[in-house]
């Protein structure tokens, strides 16, 4: 077959094929810069980053069509370690990651790194815990694993439900993100923007499923490492004279805490756990001990994430990609730190202190109504040119103080490369690094949706006889249906990014952990112990996440001292022990243990076939002995 | 491929495969938290500029963590190896 023939030689190649693809990326980028020294407008420039790598997005997307279902659902399970690790690094690292972390490093110093070692310690739970034995199972999805482990459809359509739910909040996230971007680089508002970032991430995933997402990935992201790194390195450059940002920014630590000193900041960029005042605060520590658990359980426990390693070729190269998967993940996470101190220092140093009337003219196109995510809130009428600066009185002395300048978390890495004064080429680079993260993601988790609904509730629930091609269009139909209705949901809310990326972790963490661990690795749980594991973790967590979020008032009034009102987003937030409700999957996933264990003392015990079941797929070679019913066909 | 273990042989190799989990999950529990619990003493040493307690948060566990992910994908080859459970 000619189709099969040109795939094999696709995959032989795939060295090369990267290679000249990253040469021709690199040499776009010299002729835009080149353009912006000629003097093409900045705008220009921006749809220029912004339509180009989408329609390379796009075009990869094409050629990678198929109707195969294997192909659609799994990638022809034919990724090698290597490619797979950098798919699943461009899935892994959203706009959170991209956008928002060097945003909360930038503002928690010391606290903010709970979420980079949370997003990537995860990895070793799922090399040791999950990904092989996930990976010998063989089928489709993680709903198939649960339902095949836990005697059926009770066990798989819970496994839906949280994969939805996590899925959908986290999604969300990511339009956000790639609305803020559209927003700023397409000079759009931000809720058209959200839609025209939806159109680019359908193009990718509808055509060519997990197998178009896959080599779509890999392109995102070397796009997005070498957007992230660039402008560090010539911050570093600039700095510290030693283009290594990773091993140079103490130097910058340094100079931010003399610095601090003079500005008057008490809590300190790089103390730990202390409050405001910089004194030791238990609180913060037990919230950054909290967050890290949710965020490690949640990554081996995600489904977008698990389903990448349905995709390698044996047992052996799935372990070796959770390896190289947080090998490229840790390149942008050791560097997000050095990002974050960078951009502090170029603010405390270059822009806090000067004067209102000579500000750069970043400061505006950041700051003007309908983006508002920097505020120089000198000036009475400041609120006029700037909403962020709502609640911000200045002293009007026309002199730009600290407390006098606001920034949006999620505006440090987009504009840093602008408050640094480096070409504009720059910004761009990064803007499009921040889409093709965005898009990424948004790619993976549209799919681990759009697969549960078409492949484990349509297929394996309503309609076990229906046929290959129907399949595959009412994946695609649900596909597009589920990112229409998130990008509406995205654009009416406009929320924050970070804050609904941690629910998903939350959500991910409390429903199928505990599930997925003990069935893999206590092989006497039984079917219902499963079941209620999944369904009491899920409730939990999402009762205390409804509950603290919007029913903070009268949760205090239950729950009396234990509950503490901190008012963010807008509502009155419960914070139970002081603990930020980022983090409810602290009270979900040992709700979900401790119902496993208990089903199993009440007498829920695999059956000696399930037992036989378990022991085939700890074993990486022999077939996997399925019980009856639960095969999938390709 | 198509090797199948014997009860016996396939209990050694889960009690092999466990302990290689036990080891590197209490290697994840003192590189992920334990270390931190300390940050504000190690943060009196500095590097480079870096106080250590920060360091290890931002690079230190890290690179711990990706060497650990290596280390296990490795071991566990060698076990299925001496098995003959390979499957390449």
């Amino acid at each position: 077959m000619a189709g099969a023939a040109a795939n094999s030689s696709f995959l032989n190649n795939l060295g090369r094929i990267y290679g000249i693809y990253t040469g021709t990326f690199v040499g776009f980028v010299i002729v835009i810069g080149i353009l912006e020294f000629l003097g093409v407008p900045d705008k220009i420039l921006g749809y220029l980053f912004v339509f180009l790598t989408i329609g390379v997005y796009a075009l990869i997307g094409w050629l990678s069509r198929t109707a195969e279902v294997s192909e659609y659902y799994v990638a022809g399970r034919s990724v090698p370690a290597f490619y797979n690790g950098m798919a699943t690094g461009a899935d892994w690292m959203s706009a959170a990651s991209f956008i928002g972390m060097a945003g909360s490093l930038y503002f928690g110093g010391y606290d903010g790194l709970a979420f980079v070692l949370g997003w990537t310690g995860g990895y070793v739970l799922v090399s040791i815990l999950m990904a092989p034995y996930l990976r010998k199972f063989g089928q489709f999805t993680v709903p198939d694993f649960c339902g095949a482990r836990y005697g059926g459809n009770a066990a798989r359509t819970l496994a839906v439900i949280v994969l939805i739910t996590a899925s959908f909040v986290y999604v969300v996230a990511q339009i956000n993100g790639v609305g803020i971007i559209t927003a700023r680089f397409l000079g759009l508002d931000y809720q058209t923007a959200c839609f025209v970032g939806l159109v680019g991430i359908l193009v990718c995933s509808m055509l060519g499923g997990m197998k178009a997402v896959t080599w779509t990935q890999v392109a995102q992201y070397i796009i997005l490492i070498l957007a992230y790194l660039i402008p560090v390195v010539i911050m570093s450059a600039q700095v510290t004279g030693v283009p290594i940002p990773q091993l140079m920014y103490g130097q910058a630590l340094e100079k931010i805490e003399a610095l601090e000193k003079t500005l008057g900041v008490a809590k300190s960029h790089v103390a730990a756990f202390s409050d405001a005042k910089g004194a030791f605060d238990f609180k913060v520590a037990i919230n950054y001990f909290a967050l890290m658990i949710c965020l490690m359980v949640g990554t081996a426990s995600l489904p977008h994430i698990l389903m990448r390693y349905f995709t390698t070729p044996s047992v052996r190269q799935a372990r070796d990609s959770v390896g190289w998967s947080l090998f490229f993940i840790f390149l942008l996470y050791f560097t997000a730190p050095a990002y974050a101190a960078f951009a502090k220092l170029e603010v405390y140093q270059n822009v806090i202190g000067t004067s209102v009337a000579s500000l750069p003219t970043w400061v505006a196109s950041w700051g003007k109504p309908g983006l508002a995510l920097v505020g120089a809130c000198d000036a009475a009428n400041a609120v006029q040119l700037f909403p962020l600066c709502t609640g911000v009185t200045g002293n009007g002395d026309g002199i730009l103080q600290l407390s006098e300048f606001r920034i949006h978390p999620d505006a440090i890495v987009l504009a840093t490369p602008e408050i640094a004064g480096l070409p504009y080429v720059i910004a761009g680079l990064v803007a499009a690094g921040g889409l093709a993260a965005a898009l990424s993601t948004a790619d993976g988790l549209l799919l681990a949706i759009a697969n549960a609904l078409s492949h484990d509730i349509y297929y394996k629930m309503i309609d076990p006889e229906a046929d290959t091609k129907r399949r595959l269009i009412i994946s695609r139909v649900l596909l597009a249906l589920v990112a229409v209705i998130a990008a509406y949901v995205a654009g009416t809310l406009g929320a924050g990014i970070l804050f609904l990326v941690s629910w998903a972790f939350s959500i991910a963490a409390s429903g199928l952990f505990a599930a997925l661990v003990l069935g893999i690795w206590w092989k006497r749980a039984g079917d219902s112990s499963g079941v209620a594991s999944m369904l009491v973790g899920y409730a939990v967590c999402m009762f205390f996440l409804i509950t603290t979020e919007f029913y903070g008032p009268a949760l205090k009034g239950m729950l009396g001292d234990l509950v503490t009102i901190v008012k963010v987003r807008g509502r009155d937030v419960a914070y139970i022990w002081g603990i930020n409700n980022i983090s409810v999957g602290i009270f979900g996933i040992p709700a979900a243990f401790i119902a496993q264990w208990i089903g199993v003392k009440m007498g829920s015990e695999a059956t000696p076939e399930m037992q036989t079941f378990i022991d085939s797929i700890r074993v990486p070679t022999g077939d996997v002995a399925l019980l009856p019913g639960m095969a999938a066909k390709d | 491929m198509s090797k199948k273990l014997s009860p016996d042989e396939m209990k050694a190799y889960w009690s092999r495969t466990s302990s290689l989990m036990w080891t590197l999950l209490v290697l994840w529990l003192f590189f992920g938290f334990i270390v931190h619990m300390f940050a504000p003493q190690l943060n009196g040493i500095r590097i480079l500029g870096f106080p250590l307690g920060f360091y290890m948060a931002a690079q230190g566990s890290l690179i711990a963590f990706v060497v650990m992910c290596f280390w296990n994908a490795s071991a566990q080859n060698k076990i299925d190896e001496e098995f003959g459970v390979s499957d390449e």
